[in-house]
């Protein structure tokens, strides 16, 4: 099957000449500038449930976006038509576009000294995602799920086990003489089992591993069984009183605050005065314990790339320093607008104007383990996971509904569910009491374990 | 020959023929069912930041999708190469999930009657560009006059011609042609140290003609801009529980989230929603009966026929407070023997179709609205929301409310802080007391994630009073 997977995305066409002669296109229909991305792929997936396969997923695909500039103008089409008719029309569709755009003085493509890649390999790549046979693929799924069910008989049903890879390939190309490529692999395992209470109440809940490699993909049964400790967890699990105590964020949970903030110091956000981080550089914005890292180079990271979306190298920033913010995380835009320079934090899609994407953001670990900052906590809620989009850039304003477990006296005692939490990011950055030393990779934004004081919670 | 017949015929140069091929390929390992989905979508998207036109793009996608059904277990493959050689390729791949001799689809497609319900005669997609360019300027204008705190506005008109042409070994053949089109807005107010933000939008399956006769780019961004302001003097919500009063149209979002996704057939075909078994039981006060109607005409979450051919239904799910029915596609509809609902939906030829809401909402009761006001001691009144979300299993759901007010004494008093409303779907609807007369539908902006696929859906309520729910603020 891996070979099919593979001869899906048949005789694998030269992306970059692709890129480039659309370039050379559109300057002759009349562009000031150009940009082009070019990207295919390939995907499988597969999800067994109760042991029987339920779906099985395989197909590949490429695609193709072009930005001009006319002065100032700037339009985008996007296509994935590579018939010499179907890029003709992308880029005369593009030039007629951008006529009805306004002259933007701050639009364009980045200096061209801005321009260029790092060196080295950043280990993004591997085959092997696609080197188990078609049964072994389907297995990786069973054995995950299975691993779940067998924990415990409470664990009676399942949202199913499943294993997925894919790869992609990127070209980006602009009329400044930019021409960069990369590939990246991704395969994961995934298992969902389902408790049942005694009253009959059910809870669910789920476990991965993705990696870039197969053989950094934890077990079939690692996963499984994390899955069912996860699930069980919460069986019995009621709502409490409101009250104000500490609340410890599990890593997963206390990401979801991090990726606000990288929001919050996107450039865009900044200067459309969309963010509580307005006006704030070189402030203290966060307790002295903060630092957190924007860092795209990082050898097989899941938000790792040798450029931009716009084909700036990408780096290492770092955003906060013992809570002071020193820096915006800005594409070339962005970066004009507020008379800084681009981080190297581009995000291009296939179409649209670039937004800003990050690369590997975390807060920097501190030195406690996970059970030693719950050790510490009298009376407080251990946070499994949030829900819902209550979040306010603007206004820093956070309430979101939330389930974990109960601390009494430094140990985690009942499951907690059907509760809000809710505070102000401003002062949650300057509230974190504690930052555990569990600081893990499992996608591109990342946090150790969190104790955040002064929040509320809101039950009964 | 319909308009888009004549597309994937001529365009792509398909054949009746070919399509009797695929199907057979699709079958060749055997297999229940299987069909083709083939789909040409182009977007244009415009967007208005500073009054200045920043960004504007267009977009062609075009692929087909094979899936091939044996018992509870789908194949899918699917090419954006629309050339005979991938579809049959892709077809024989989503093929091998069966295990069998080979089986014949049916001989004859036929065509089924369908709905006529986008009273459209040039898309949106077709229309002007400049003419669209002018809508979103107006709106960021409006929003800018509307009060001079408004410092910032972002505006965008959005709109897709989807055609989509679906065959099945059944003898499934339909077409369809969807036009969608969407004008939003944000703002963003500052007054001292202040700031508060406001957001608004709306369309449908609709003309540009809509935008000018129906709903204006003025309607929008001065809404859009009243509750920036509004919200740069609001005071921290309150914790815990109490009453809270929803006011009408976009609100219905609850339904989407507490018993909507816990009534796909998926979930419980699989026993994993909370509401799995509970047929012909009491979820919901008798003052509650919820549909989910895919046939309101110009509708955003409306379709003539649903992404597996079937024509769309009015469904009812509740009916004074009892639990009716499930909405199913194909598969869940089989599998469980009960109709299929018409409501197998997917984001695009890419994904696999599953059960999706359309128009979700509750039927208008008998309550003077301002009775429901009048009767509250102390809780909260939410008129509009941003996003929700829900735990199928365990049927917890939030959703987040992005206006709301006081009510003290059976008056509506100061703005609250975003809060996040939370509860329990089986459970949240026996708790409405009231239901008001004034059942509207929301403007038409949204759009429903499941399983990493978006599809766009409507909702609607009328005012309604829930005697409990939980209140997510920091306020005592």
């Amino acid at each position: 099957m891996s070979a099919r997977s593979e001869a899906l995305l048949e005789s694998p066409t030269d992306l970059r000449e692709i890129a480039v002669d659309v370039i050379d296109r559109a300057r002759r229909a009349g562009a000031t500038m150009a940009e082009a991305v070019v990207r295919d792929g390939t995907e499988f997936s597969t999800v067994v449930r109760r042991g029987e396969v339920e779906t099985l997923k395989e197909a590949g695909s490429r695609a193709l976006g072009l930005r001009v500039f006319l002065g100032h103008q700037a339009a985008s089409t996007y296509s994935s038509d590579f018939t010499p008719e179907g890029i003709e029309m992308l880029v005369s569709g593009a030039m007629e576009l951008a006529k009805i755009t306004s002259p933007d003085p701050t639009s364009g493509l980045p200096d061209k000294s801005e321009l260029g890649q790092i060196s080295g390999d950043l280990q993004l790549y591997y085959d092997d995602v696609y080197s188990l046979a078609a049964e072994e693929r389907i297995e990786y799924a069973r054995r995950a799920e299975k691993a779940a069910l067998d924990s415990d008989p409470r664990l009676t049903n399942s949202d199913g086990g499943s294993f997925d890879a894919g790869t992609g390939r990127k070209v980006l190309a602009n009329s400044l003489g930019f021409v960069g490529e990369y590939r990246r692999s991704l395969c994961s395992v995934y298992a969902a089992p389902i408790a049942r209470a005694e009253d009959g109440a059910m809870q669910r809940d789920y476990w991965y591993s993705s990696a870039r490699t197969l053989s950094k993909l934890d077990s079939p049964e690692n996963v499984g069984r994390e899955a069912a400790r996860r699930t069980l967890r919460r069986v019995g699990a009621r709502k409490i009183a409101s009250t104000r105590v500490p609340v410890v964020l599990e890593p997963t949970v206390a990401a979801s605050i991090i990726d606000n903030i990288f929001d919050a110091a996107t450039g865009d956000a900044v200067y459309r005065q969309a963010t509580f981080l307005v006006d704030q550089l070189g402030q203290k914005v966060a307790g002295e314990n903060i630092t957190l890292i924007d860092d795209g180079t990082m050898v097989g990271g899941f938000g790792s790339s040798p450029f931009d979306g716009e084909g700036v190298p990408t780096r290492r920033t770092v955003v906060i320093e013992k809570g002071v913010l020193k820096s915006y995380l800005l594409n070339t835009y962005t970066a004009r607008k507020l008379g800084l320079k681009t981080t190297g934090n581009a995000a291009r899609g296939l179409a649209g104007t670039p937004a800003t994407g990050s690369g590997n953001f975390f807060l920097e670990p501190g030195t406690r383990t996970q059970q030693q900052i719950i050790a510490g906590v009298k009376q407080g809620l251990y946070v499994t996971e949030f829900l819902g989009f209550g979040v306010n850039l603007v206004t820093g304003d956070f309430s979101r509904g939330a389930s974990g477990l109960w601390i009494e006296n430094g140990e985690l005692t009942y499951p907690v569910e059907e509760i809000t939490i809710a505070g102000n990011l401003k002062d949650m950055l300057n509230n974190i009491a504690e930052i555990g030393s569990d600081l893990v990779f499992r996608s591109s934004m990342a946090c150790p374990t969190l104790r955040i004081d002064g929040m509320t919670i809101a039950g009964a | 020959m319909t308009q888009n017949q004549s597309l994937f015929f001529q365009k792509f140069g398909l054949t009746p023929n070919d399509l009797q091929s695929y199907l057979g390929e699709a079958l060749s390992a055997g297999g229940d069912y299987a069909d083709l989905y083939f789909e040409y979508l182009t977007s244009t998207s415009i967007s208005v930041d500073e009054s200045m036109v920043k960004s504007a793009s267009q977009g062609i996608s075009a692929g087909c999708g094979v899936r091939v059904l044996a018992g509870e277990r789908t194949g899918f493959a699917y090419t954006d190469d629309l050339s005979p050689n991938k579809i049959m390729r892709a077809a024989r791949t989503a093929a091998l999930i069966a295990r069998g001799p080979a089986k014949d689809p049916v001989q004859n497609l036929k065509q089924a009657k369908a709905h006529q319900l986008y009273q459209v005669a040039t898309p949106a997609a077709d229309a002007d560009i400049a003419a669209k360019v002018d809508l979103v300027m107006r709106a960021d204008k409006a929003a800018r006059a509307y009060d001079p705190r408004i410092v910032q506005v972002r505006a965008g008109f959005n709109d897709e011609l989807r055609q989509i042409l679906v065959i099945g070994s059944d003898g499934t053949y339909a077409t369809d042609v969807q036009p969608l089109a969407r004008l939003s807005l944000n703002c963003i107010a500052k007054s001292g140290q202040n700031s508060a933000r406001g957001a608004a939008g709306g369309g449908g399956r609709v003309a540009l003609d809509f935008f000018h006769t129906d709903k204006t780019p003025e309607y929008f961004a001065q809404d859009a801009a009243r509750q920036a302001i509004i919200q740069l003097d609001a005071r921290d919500a309150p914790a815990g529980e109490m009453e809270v009063v929803l006011g009408p149209g976009w609100p219905g979002i609850l339904l989407h989230e507490a018993i909507g996704h816990g009534l796909e057939a998926d979930f419980n075909r699989k026993g994993t929603s909370a509401f799995s078994g509970l047929i012909g039981k009491r979820v919901a006060s008798e003052k509650c009966t919820v549909v989910d109607n895919g046939t309101l005409p110009s509708r955003r979450g409306s379709i003539n026929v649903d992404d597996e051919g079937s024509p769309t239904q009015n469904t009812v799910l509740i009916e004074k407070g009892i639990l009716k029915g499930y909405l199913s596609d194909k598969l869940s509809a089989k599998l469980m023997g009960m109709p299929d609902t018409g409501n197998g939906r997917r984001e695009s030829y890419e994904h696999i179709p599953m059960p999706r809401m359309t128009n979700t909402y509750m039927l208008a009761g008998e309550d003077a609205p301002e009775d429901i006001i009048r009767s509250v001691n102390r809780g909260v009144y939410a008129v509009n929301f941003g996003g929700g979300q829900v735990d199928i299993t365990s049927g917890k759901f939030v959703f987040s409310a992005s206006e709301a007010y006081m009510i003290e004494n059976g008056k509506i008093t100061a703005p609250l802080k975003n809060c996040t409303l939370i509860g329990n779907g089986p459970d949240a609807l026996t708790r409405v007391s009231m239901v008001g007369s004034d059942l509207q539908l929301d403007e038409g902006v949204g759009t429903c994630g499941k399983d990493g696929q978006s599809v766009p859906v409507g909702v609607g309520i009328p005012t309604i009073k829930l005697d409990k729910m939980t209140v997510g603020g920091t306020a005592s």
